[in-house]
This record gives C-alpha cells, sequence and structure tokens, in this order.
C-alpha cells in the first residue's frame, strides 16, 4: 500500500462550516441555544465596551429606579445600573462556568480513562471514592467545599469543580471501558507504548464524544451552582456584578416595591442555563451515531 | 408612591404615640417575634444577646432602670425595686438604695435586699466558672453590701457618671440568693423571678411563653393576661406574620424595606416607631499589617469617605441614619456637627477631603492599594456599609474586595487578627458614652478592640475623661479623645450610627422605642386595643 492510494481515496468528510449548517438544520433549538450563548459570551468578553455604566458604582440620586430610557433594565438599591450589572455578571458567571466545566471536566476525562485502562485495584480504588464524592448533591459538596475554603470567586470554582470530577469520570469510563478492549489498544501495548501514551493518545480522543456532552451540561450546572452559592452568601461577593449575587439581599427586599432587581439576574441565569441545556441537547443528539441517521 | 410616602408620615408620627391620653385596657394575650435562633441560654448576666433579653426580661425586675415612659432619654433613671433614686454621699463614692418591701418572688417567697446584694456581687465579683459578660461595665464598683432587709449599699472604687448607666444594664436581672448561693448556673437554664410575668414554658429556639403575675408590686400593671415570643431568625417570615397578624411585632429593628412593605399593604393597620439606636459599624484597620500601620493610610481611609451625603441616601435602604463621632448622637457628650466637621472623615468638603486621602496614600507609598474587606454574613446593615464604603474607597483609587464569614468564623477572623480591615460594630445597651467608648482602648485593656494596637496615650487620654466628673471638662476631654482617636491615629473609622425602625400592628399599645434594643422589654405597659 502506498502513500498515493491512500491520497485518492475521495474525501466524503462535510467542511466545518457545512458540519455547522447541517446542525443549525437538524437541530434548530439547539441553534436557538447556541445563539443564547453566544450571546452571553460576546456580553462577558467584551462587558467594558456595551456596559452603559460602571456597574459597581452607587449612585444615590438613582435608587431603586424603575426601567427607562437612562437604565433600560432599571436600577438597584444602590442606584446601579441593572443592565451593567447583568452583563459583567455574564462574565462572572463564564468564567465559573467555563473554567469549572473545563478542568472538572478534563480531570475527570484522565481519572475516567486511566481508572478504566488500569482496572484491578486502582479502579476500585477510584469508582468507590468517586460513589462518595457522588452521594452528595452537587450543591450540598460545593457549599461544603465553600465552608472549608471560603467565598470568593476562586473558592466558587475549586468548590464547583471537584463534584464534577467523579460525575464526568464515572461517564468517561463506561466508554473507555469498551475502547480499551479494542484490538487496537492491545496492538498499542504490543508496541511498548506507556500508560500515559496509551491513555491520552489512544483512548481518551475515542471517548470524546461523552466527553463533550458532560462538559456541555457542566456548563449549565456550574452556572446554576455558582448563582446558588451567591444567593446563599457563600459564591462571589459584593460589589463583583454576579446574578446570584445580585438576586440576593436586595432583590428579596424589593421584591415587591422594585421588582425588576430580581426578575433581571433570575432572566439572566435561566436564559443562560437553558441556551446551554438546549445546545447540549442538540449536540448529545448531533455526535451520537444512533440518533444522528435518524 | 405620594400614598406609601403619606402614609410613612401618618405612621412615623407615632414616634409620639397616639394612644398616649388613652386608657390602657386589661387583658389578651401578646404574641411578638425575637429575630433569632434559641438564646445560648436564659441568663441574662452570661449572655450579650437580644435574644435572651426579649425572652426573658417580662420574668424579672431589676434595681434600676431607664424610665420606661421616657425611654429615648440617655440619663433619666428610675426606680424598678428600688424606693426612690439616692443622693450619693462621700464625694460621689457611696450609693444608698431602699428596696421595695412589698416584692414577692414568683414562689411566693419575698423579695430582700440580700437577694438584691448577692445578685450584684455576682455580677461585680463573679464566683470562678460563673461568667459576668459585662464585667467592665462594674470596673468603678469596690463592695456591693445590704447592711439591712431592705438596704443595699454600694461602694465605689471613684465617683464617676458612669455608675448609674451601668447599674441601670437590662441585663442585671435580680435573682434569687438562696438558688445563686446553692447553683450559680441554675439561671442558665431555668427561670424564677419577681417581674410582671411568670414562666409558662419554653420551647428552644421555638417559643417562649408567661402569664400575669397577679402579685406583681406595681397596681394594675401587667395589662397583659400573658405573652408568647417565637423565635423567627428569617425577616421574610416576620414579614408574612405581622402582615396575617399571626404576630404583632418584633422588637429589634427591621429594615426601611421591610417598614415600607408593611405600610403599604397594611396602612393604618401597621404603627412604626423609629429612632436613633445606639449601635454603630466601624472600620477598623489591622495595625498589624502594613500599610495600615501608617496613620496617614489610616486617615487617608476615613477621608475618603462623604459621610454627609452617605447617611440621607443609606437610610433609605439600610438601618443607619445619623452622622456621628465616637458617641451616639443623642448623648449630651456627643460631638455637634460642627466639632465633627474638624475630624478627618467629617469634612464638609469631600473634594478637598478626598484629594487630602490621595496625597497621604501617595506620600504614604500606597497608591492603588489593593487589600481586603472583612464583613460579617449579616444583611443589614453590615453588607450595605460595606458596599457603601467600598464604593468611596475607589474614588480616591483603593481596589477593595469583600470576604463575608459567617458569624462564628467572622469573629475567628477579629479575634486572630487575620484580616486587612474589617467591619467592627460597637453595640451597647444603656446610653453610657464614658464606657461605650472604651472600644478604642487597645484589645490590652479593651478586650472586643481587634485593632491590634498598643497606644499609651489612648490608654492615657481614656482614663482622664472616665474620671472627670465636671460634665462640661468631660465633655471637653471626650472631644480631645474623639479627636485623637478618629483623627490624629484614625485608630478606627466611624458610619452612619443605626436607626431602630420597630414597624408593629395599631392595636399595640404602651410600648415606648429606645436607642437600645435591650431597654424596655418587660412587657409591663404593653396592652392591646383590641
Amino acid at each position: 500500500m502506498s502513500a498515493t492510494v491512500v491520497d485518492d481515496l475521495p474525501d466524503t468528510r462535510p467542511s466545518v462550516w457545512q458540519a455547522v449548517w447541517k446542525f443549525c438544520r437538524r437541530q434548530p433549538l439547539g441553534t436557538f441555544g447556541l445563539v443564547l450563548v453566544i450571546i452571553i459570551a460576546i456580553a462577558g468578553a467584551t462587558a467594558e465596551l456595551i456596559a452603559p455604566y460602571n456597574p459597581t458604582a452607587n449612585d444615590f440620586a438613582a435608587m431603586t429606579e424603575a426601567p427607562s430610557w437612562e437604565h433600560w433594565l432599571g436600577t438597584d438599591q444602590f442606584g446601579r445600573d441593572m443592565l451593567s450589572r447583568i452583563v459583567f455578571g455574564a462574565r462572572t458567571a463564564l468564567i465559573v462556568g467555563l473554567t469549572s466545566a473545563a478542568v472538572g471536566g478534563f480531570a475527570g476525562l484522565v481519572v475516567g480513562v486511566s481508572s478504566a485502562y488500569f482496572g484491578g485495584m486502582i479502579d476500585l480504588i477510584i469508582q468507590r471514592l468517586s460513589d462518595i464524592v457522588m452521594a452528595f448533591p452537587l450543591i450540598i459538596m460545593a457549599l461544603a467545599v465553600v465552608s472549608i475554603f471560603g467565598p470568593g470567586v476562586h473558592n466558587v470554582i475549586i468548590a464547583i469543580t471537584i463534584p464534577l470530577i467523579p460525575r464526568c469520570s464515572r461517564v468517561v469510563r463506561a466508554s473507555a471501558l469498551t475502547v480499551r478492549s479494542m484490538p487496537y489498544i492491545d496492538a498499542a501495548r504490543a508496541c511498548g507504548f506507556g500508560a500515559t501514551r496509551i491513555i491520552l493518545r489512544h483512548m481518551a480522543p475515542n471517548v470524546v464524544a461523552p466527553f463533550l456532552i458532560m462538559v456541555t451540561s457542566f456548563v449549565g450546572q456550574a452556572i446554576l451552582a455558582e448563582a446558588s452559592l451567591s444567593y446563599l452568601g457563600l459564591g462571589v461577593q459584593e460589589p463583583v456584578p454576579a446574578w446570584g449575587l445580585m438576586l440576593q439581599g436586595g432583590a428579596e427586599e424589593y421584591a415587591s416595591t422594585a421588582p425588576w432587581i430580581a426578575i433581571f439576574p433570575g432572566l439572566a441565569i435561566m436564559l443562560a442555563v437553558l441556551g446551554i441545556n438546549l445546545f447540549g441537547d442538540a449536540l448529545r443528539d448531533a455526535l451520537d451515531p444512533k440518533l444522528r441517521e435518524r | 408612591m405620594r400614598i406609601l410616602h403619606g402614609l410613612l408620615a401618618l405612621a412615623l408620627s407615632a414616634a409620639v404615640p397616639a394612644w398616649a391620653d388613652e386608657a390602657p385596657k386589661r387583658g389578651g394575650t401578646f404574641t411578638y417575634m425575637i429575630p433569632a435562633d434559641a438564646p445560648p441560654s436564659l441568663d441574662g448576666h452570661r449572655e450579650t444577646t437580644y435574644a435572651t433579653v426579649h425572652a426573658t426580661a417580662p420574668f424579672y425586675s431589676v434595681l434600676i432602670r431607664i424610665n420606661p415612659d421616657n425611654p429615648s432619654s440617655p440619663s433619666d433613671y428610675v426606680c424598678d425595686l428600688c424606693t426612690e433614686m439616692p443622693t450619693p454621699t462621700d464625694n460621689g463614692k457611696t450609693w444608698t438604695f431602699k428596696i421595695r418591701t412589698d416584692v414577692k418572688w414568683h414562689d411566693g417567697s419575698p423579695l430582700t435586699a440580700a437577694d438584691v446584694a448577692k445578685t450584684w456581687q455576682e455580677l461585680v465579683h463573679p464566683d470562678p466558672g460563673v461568667l459576668s459578660a459585662r464585667l467592665p461595665y462594674y470596673v468603678m464598683i469596690d463592695t456591693v453590701e445590704a447592711t439591712d432587709a431592705s438596704t443595699v449599699v454600694f461602694k465605689l472604687k471613684f465617683a464617676t457618671s458612669a455608675f448609674l448607666p451601668a447599674l441601670a444594664d437590662p441585663f442585671a436581672y435580680i435573682y434569687k440568693k438562696e438558688i445563686l448561693d446553692r447553683d450559680p448556673h441554675w439561671y442558665e437554664k431555668n427561670v424564677m423571678g419577681s417581674g410582671p410575668f411568670k414562666f409558662v414554658d419554653y420551647q428552644i429556639g421555638q417559643s417562649i411563653s408567661g402569664v400575669r403575675n397577679p402579685d406583681y408590686y406595681r397596681p394594675g400593671l401587667p395589662y397583659l393576661d400573658g405573652f408568647k415570643a417565637i423565635f423567627t431568625p428569617k425577616q421574610a417570615v416576620e414579614i408574612d406574620a405581622i402582615r396575617s397578624d399571626r404576630a404583632a411585632t418584633e422588637f429589634r429593628g427591621m429594615p426601611p424595606s421591610a417598614r415600607d412593605q408593611l405600610l403599604k399593604e397594611l396602612g393604618d393597620k401597621i404603627t412604626v416607631q423609629t429612632g436613633d439606636w445606639n449601635c454603630v459599624d466601624m472600620i477598623t484597620p489591622n495595625h498589624g499589617r502594613k500599610p495600615f500601620d501608617d496613620p496617614r493610610v489610616r486617615r487617608a481611609l476615613a477621608l475618603a469617605i462623604d459621610q454627609w451625603h452617605g447617611a440621607p441616601a443609606l437610610a433609605k435602604i439600610a438601618n443607619v441614619r445619623t452622622v456621628g463621632g465616637i458617641v451616639f448622637p443623642g448623648s449630651p457628650l456627643a460631638a455637634t456637627k460642627q466639632e465633627l466637621e474638624q475630624i478627618a472623615g467629617y469634612w464638609s468638603d469631600i473634594e478637598k477631603s478626598r484629594a487630602e486621602a490621595r496625597r497621604l496614600l501617595k506620600e504614604a507609598g500606597a497608591e492603588n492599594l489593593s487589600f481586603e474587606l472583612m464583613n460579617r454574613n449579616v444583611e443589614q446593615p453590615y453588607k450595605y456599609i460595606a458596599t457603601w464604603i467600598i464604593d468611596e474607597w475607589s474614588k480616591v483609587g483603593l481596589h477593595v474586595t469583600q470576604k463575608v464569614l459567617p458569624t462564628g468564623p467572622f469573629f475567628d477572623g477579629l479575634r486572630s487578627g487575620s484580616f486587612d480591615v474589617t467591619i467592627d460594630f460597637n453595640c451597647q445597651g444603656l446610653i453610657n458614652p464614658a464606657l461605650d467608648v472604651g472600644k478604642f482602648l487597645p484589645h490590652s485593656v479593651y478586650s472586643e478592640n481587634y485593632g491590634n494596637y498598643e497606644d499609651q496615650k489612648d490608654i492615657d487620654m481614656y482614663q482622664a475623661m472616665l474620671h472627670e466628673t465636671d460634665p462640661v471638662k468631660q465633655r471637653i476631654a471626650m472631644r480631645d479623645y474623639e479627636k485623637y482617636v478618629l483623627d490624629t491615629q484614625a485608630h478606627m473609622i466611624m458610619t452612619p450610627w443605626w436607626e431602630r425602625i420597630v414597624p408593629m400592628r395599631s392595636y399595640v399599645r404602651g410600648w415606648k422605642i429606645s436607642p437600645s434594643h435591650y431597654v424596655n422589654q418587660d412587657l409591663a405597659t404593653i396592652w392591646l386595643n383590641q
């Protein structure tokens, strides 16, 4: 067999743009979710450019003002512009959501594939430890971690990342167990490749589909967890703009007299999580060979 | 909004209660809330929380107290168990109290001067293992003796105006000598008093109740047949309970938003009493950490804050109101506005003040300083104050983040000094400025100072002020002390003093607000217009 023969094979794989277009046609809800996520991501990334006001600047002349031309989403009890705080809050949500999902997902990938590859006592220990961590709901586990490390953005990321690791590793391990019994893994062993190379080069790429789906859902879960922790006063602290924090304190106190203080951050959380979940569901459908052909 | 303002004005007019001329009615059970979890114990001598005093004050008598008909006064003391306020002898160092002879304990036995003397001996010189929470208040008391069945004599180490306020401490319940002799810890879990109500039932963390004491020594009192106090730590629950008339009020104080909401929904079925509160949040830099060991940096922190414009705005959203110095604003010893304006942080020209703050920071090499502000996880007013202060500091180029901790870890942080700058507080029972300002003494002298500094001049100036018996000279000494701790050294930075806002069902009569949520809680004069 020569290289020429391989090059002569017709390339039937669609281009990236073709794949995107196909995804959009087949997954309109997923596309809607993706658009929401992109809008939120752009808002977070360019907050300084698009936010009309400084999100932390008090304006005692404009306290609890209803939505108006000056303040499209109104102001909170300190006179801070709600739109600006929500735009900057998108950044906080994405930083926490993406970082927690990426770190937790990657760590879970490595742990899950390693657990499947080595098997035996290592697998047993890893899985039982995972059972222990997974016995606690995500938010309870995150609360426990925050109570140890204290509040703040970095600690919130740690608190959310830790419980995500076993959740990802469990799913990845199931796929990796199938991959481990494939002949090419035996071939790699026979060639004398080390465990690290086999895990990272040969096993991990073949469990990417479930991994991507998990990570996508983790982003939504992490944003919700961050909002929950901040709402409980254990997450991000004032004056940092964060959606969950905006629902705490003032939103409760002013729910009847200035409802926009509670409505808009709640809406932002809902749209972000909805968008990510819709996109995640569509991604699963697109990557699942059984669903893809329907 | 106009209607709300109208209702607000109408309700706030209750600061001079409309029922003042009405004839009280007898009967009924009064239900109110205590906005807290269960108190650590029922013993007023060892506890410092309103959860204890709001739950147990109706069962007890005290020797003297602030006048329940004039509780806003910082100096109107009247007898409770004594027959008349004494005139001191021995150059103000001996005080002889005649005790009423018509007082009975709830078990029917007579209360005598021996009970009063024993109680105060335990407060001033507690037995080993017994906690007297306000021991520093009694620093001037040397001995307490019952010279006969109806006479108690207090001998002081030095004459001071701080004695009577210390004696009127609302936690200083008179306990039965026989019980204290038998078990000084008995009162931590049990109740036996001589107050207007007899103990009925206590469900830990749930409720406490009492019935009218028919043998109460004040004729005609109490008006109520009984009371039930419900522990409700959640503000939303409190509002719902008042709205649905499951409870008539809570006595600690609610934020302006709760007041506005209740007024909007209940109209004239709610009355609101408001007043300055003998509580204040303050900012304490940790002098043990650089650059806060430098007075220029501490002064800059004070100079950046616009007290005069911030206070009225904050009063709309938080339970704070009055700009003041180290002394409760309603006290004769408090600084006037003109006097305050001479102190860093109170200048009338905020731009000039902030320019000076920037200059001092630059001079101290602390331009664009970043640090963490430690705070307590309590919404009102702690978190509101912090949000305001952080924004004020940002106007002179300071970058401040906030670390909010639950009460336990917050106090651990204060005591261990593991903070850059912290929100701190000074809440006192009775207005007793000479002792209240002890908060500004170094930690080695005053255990609840967390600034982590030693300052002999501070101590000397305080002692001179405390021992001064001439009111005019004492006021001058207080001004010097205030200028020193807030300006020269800027050991701490004041924020606006709290405002107490107590909304209650309009049928509740006979209770008047005081500057302290610890005071005037025996319920003897409360009646229900139903």
